[in-house]
């Protein structure tokens, strides 16, 4: 019974902070992207000459913003389907 | 649900494991190389070419002309790693649309190998090009306190390009899988279709990162050599 409420207790947590990290993790890195795509196409609209480049720093920062919303992703996926929390409730 | 390709098994002897994504990762190797193979054992130089030889040359010189816009002067050198890596990546991306295929892209392990070839490769470019003594200098700039920092970076700069594509495309895999256990017909298929898009588009900043760290490493000394400082 204890061992029940126990491993019920990671598994209440785990789901419940994986779904607060990806929702609080996202806000930062939506704002940056939206701001960066922003002022992207601003700068593409009074330069479109040089719109290679500005394309590819874009997407490169992208990326760099992108990750941070990667990580909070892995890790809660981390926490519902490789917990490892489990095997120590578990055994 | 499998996390990882790496969880789907097909042969195993004692220790010695035969999962999904060595499979696949040595198929499309072996397709792409016996491909290339195939295409350039008759390639011609005049106006006669065949279909396969056009696409190929669009590819090559279209990586050519991406290494040489991020500032990398001699393409040509870095051709090889950077070319293939993205090659590499593209493809194995690109065919999520055969079924039954897991992208050996969405395991931990394949991204960690490809990140660790970045780390490797991007000092030994350094060094090739100004000197074992100025590339470890180029670590003390601006000053001397920067030192740890600019490890740290060299670090957590590998470890966001294994994440960041391992991250992309498992969950790329993984939305796709629930969403057939909720809405079966068409919805998956759309989802895949963005995974094209996003698969291409990780395909490409892997390769650009990539060569922008390289172009980082290669350039400090040459810069400064102008200046004459």
């Amino acid at each position: 019974m204890a061992l029940d409420t126990y491993s019920t207790t990671i598994a209440v947590a785990s789901i419940a902070v994986s779904g607060i990290t990806i929702g609080i993790g996202v806000i930062g890195p939506a704002i940056g992207e939206g701001r960066a795509v922003a002022t992207a196409l601003s700068s593409l609209a009074q330069q479109p000459d040089a719109s290679a480049t500005i394309t590819r720093t874009l997407f490169v920062g992208l990326a760099m913003i992108e990750s941070l919303a990667i990580y909070c992703f892995v890790v809660s996926m981390i926490l519902i389907f490789a917990n490892p929390f489990w095997d120590r409730a578990l055994t | 649900m499998r996390l990882s390709p790496d969880e789907l098994i097909f042969w195993q002897y004692g220790f010695i494991k035969l999962n999904a994504t060595i499979v696949y990762t040595w198929g499309l190797m072996l397709v792409m190389t016996v491909g290339s193979k195939t295409i350039t054992s008759k390639l011609s130089t005049g106006l006669e070419r065949s279909h396969w030889q056009n696409i190929l040359e669009i590819i090559v010189t279209g990586i050519l002309k991406q290494i040489e816009d991020v500032g990398l002067d001699q393409p040509k050198k870095y051709l090889g790693f950077l070319g293939t890596l993205f090659l590499l990546i593209a493809v194995a991306n690109l065919c999520i649309i055969i079924p039954g295929y897991e992208p050996p892209t969405g395991s931990l392990s394949t991204t960690a190998a490809l990140a660790l070839c970045v780390f490797v490769a991007v000092p030994i470019f350094g060094i090739e090009e100004q000197g074992i003594v100025n590339y470890l200098k180029s670590y003390t700039e601006p000053t001397i306190i920067m030192l740890p920092f600019n490890i740290i970076s060299e670090i957590s700069r590998t470890l966001a390009l294994a994440i960041r594509l391992f991250g992309n495309i498992m969950s790329g895999s993984m939305i796709v899988a629930i969403l057939l256990t909720i809405t079966p017909f068409i919805f998956p298929d759309l989802m895949i279709v963005l995974g094209l898009l996003v698969g291409m588009v990780q395909a490409y900043i892997f390769s650009i990162l990539a060569t922008v760290y390289i172009a980082a490493a290669t350039r400090t000394s040459r810069s400064r050599r102008k200046t004459g400082v």
